[in-house]
């Protein structure tokens, strides 16, 4: 028996398309900043995805960040030898730590860790209805879960952007000094006179982003998961790889706006 | 024919529907659907696998929005009120669902205090502790309160979600398949539970089901959806003493008599 007319032709094509994708992700992303200023704040969530985001990534970004600067320091000396300018190391690897490898290295370690950690647990709790309870029970899940989840990322992240940056000098020092016998203020002294304040506001600037776009990638990803646990899969892999490319992407726009401040 | 718990008031539907449709692409789910929930009544609703029974609910809850037709609850049209209004009209709404949807990030305890804190005028820990024993006590799973929703068993987890509906005091009560997957024994204590809280709490239900167990049981009335709509509407006989062959089909399902 025929209902209601079904008005499925164009619209629809277009309401299924990338466009359509697109349109959803900027009402989300506008949804967000409508609900983030809006009382009541879930403070205590807030602090609690802080912990599970910050602290819960400490050990990794240690690891990554130590060996990093020691690896790229000892890939770096045979070129620098070649011109007698060994003497040169700690600010060419203070620069490009601060502003490229710290955040970027960093933000990519987030994604994969943060980032599909965000997807798979809205995902699972999109598609056990568990989203959709707390609707019902009078409560805005939209604040609860993607709010708290986005402010803690986009807050953490430049905090371990600026850990990473340290611990990724400290492995760079470490190199220096075993082949150079640099002494520990003298590296971080020419170390820092490389560095200028743009270089570090810029780098805090970008883990903001970057922050931002992985748990906003995230959460969109698990808060609109369909297909049962497939869709939890999804929602976790596309939350990583989306993330991923729209970090060297605005990575690029970045690096392009900063240099004109040069 | 069940003797209800509760005086149902005939003359006040706390749920009132009129003309219902609702489709999803371009498959019809409920086509010109009326119903009425009356105060203190538990209504079942019978239908085969996909005709739209959730779907039915979700709508009652404000999750959906009809395509055609009006729902009033509690005397708001459903669809035209606002997110503040709707929230508000959440509140007098219980909804319990085929999982149970319990937060398994959350201890049973901070599952019932989820929706308390945030709905109620700011409560002491004392207050809040005694509304939680209060409703677990009441679905007898006090003892459980420090538990993971990982550590319960399928009844343990739908009467957790019964009481995490019940800490607000809802006027009206959603239930999604109460009994699904769950042993006989387990179903009829979820049943008497249902049973219960029209009792204690003096709310008006809706009931999903395949289970005739509890159809008979819990149904003041009971509505069975064919195509879309009601085919059939009334008492446990009544729906079942008939030659419709949709009836004939559930009963000889669930009992395997004729009926």
């Amino acid at each position: 028996m025929p209902s209601t007319p079904h008005k499925y032709t164009f619209y629809n094509r277009l309401r299924t398309s990338f466009l359509a994708d697109i349109y959803n992700v900027c009402r989300f992303i506008l949804r967000f900043f409508a609900e983030v200023f809006r009382p009541p704040y879930e403070f205590r969530e807030t602090v609690k995805q802080c912990y599970n985001v910050g602290y819960k990534s400490f050990a990794l970004v240690s690891l990554t960040g130590f060996i990093t600067g020691m690896v790229f320091t000892n890939q770096s000396r045979p070129s620098l030898a070649e011109f007698g300018a060994t003497s040169w190391l700690p600010g060419l690897i203070s620069i490009a730590i601060v502003r490229a490898l710290a955040p970027l290295i960093t933000s990519l370690i987030v994604a994969g860790k943060v980032g599909s950690n965000i997807g798979a647990e809205l995902g699972s709790m999109k598609v056990t209805e568990q989203i959709e309870a707390m609707e019902v029970s009078a409560t805005n899940p939209f604040k609860f879960l993607v709010v708290s989840r986005v402010v803690a990322t986009t807050l953490m992240n430049p905090l371990l952007v600026c850990y990473m940056g340290f611990i990724g000098l400290l492995g760079a020092y470490v190199n220096v000094h075993q082949h150079e016998n640099t002494s520990f203020a003298a590296f971080f002294q020419h170390g820092f006179s490389s560095i200028s304040f743009l270089d570090i506001f810029a780098s805090i600037i970008k883990a903001l982003i970057y922050g931002f776009t992985i748990s906003i990638t995230g959460c969109y990803q698990g808060y609109n998961a369909i297909k049962g646990t497939q869709g939890v899969g999804k929602a976790a892999n596309v939350a990583v790889v989306v993330s991923m490319f729209l970090i060297f992407i605005e990575e690029m726009i970045i690096v392009q706006v900063v240099n004109q401040f040069r | 024919m069940r003797k209800s718990p509760v005086d149902i008031d005939k003359q006040n539907a706390v749920v009132r529907i009129r003309g219902l449709y609702k489709s999803f692409d371009t498959l019809d789910v409920l086509m010109g659907m009326d119903l009425d929930l009356y105060k203190g009544e538990n209504i079942v609703v019978l239908g085969r696998s996909g005709s739209g029974k959730s779907v039915l609910i979700k709508l009652i809850a404000g999750l959906l929005k009809p395509d055609k037709g009006t729902i009033r609850v509690a005397g708001e049209e459903v669809d035209r009120l606002s997110p503040k209004e709707l929230q508000e009209l959440r509140l007098k709404i219980g909804f319990l669902y085929q999982g149970s949807a319990l937060y398994d990030s959350m201890t049973v305890r901070e599952n019932l205090e989820f929706p308390l804190v945030r709905n109620s005028p700011p409560l002491t820990r004392k207050e809040r502790d005694a509304a939680v024993y209060e409703v677990l006590e009441n679905v007898g799973l006090a003892q459980s309160i420090d538990k993971m929703p990982a550590e319960l068993s399928g009844g343990q987890k739908k009467r957790v979600g019964i009481a995490r509906t019940l800490i607000l005091h809802p006027d009206i009560m959603l239930y999604d398949e109460p009994t699904a997957g769950l042993d006989p024994i387990t179903s009829s204590d979820i049943i008497t539970l249902i049973n219960e809280v029209q009792q204690k709490y003096q709310t008006s239900s809706v009931i999903i089901t395949h289970d005739l167990t509890c159809a008979k049981a819990t149904g003041d009335r009971l509505a069975l959806i064919t195509d879309g709509k009601f085919s059939r509407e009334g008492s446990f006989e009544e729906v079942f003493r008939t030659g419709d062959t949709e009836a004939k089909k559930f009963y000889d399902y669930n009992f395997i008599i004729d009926p």
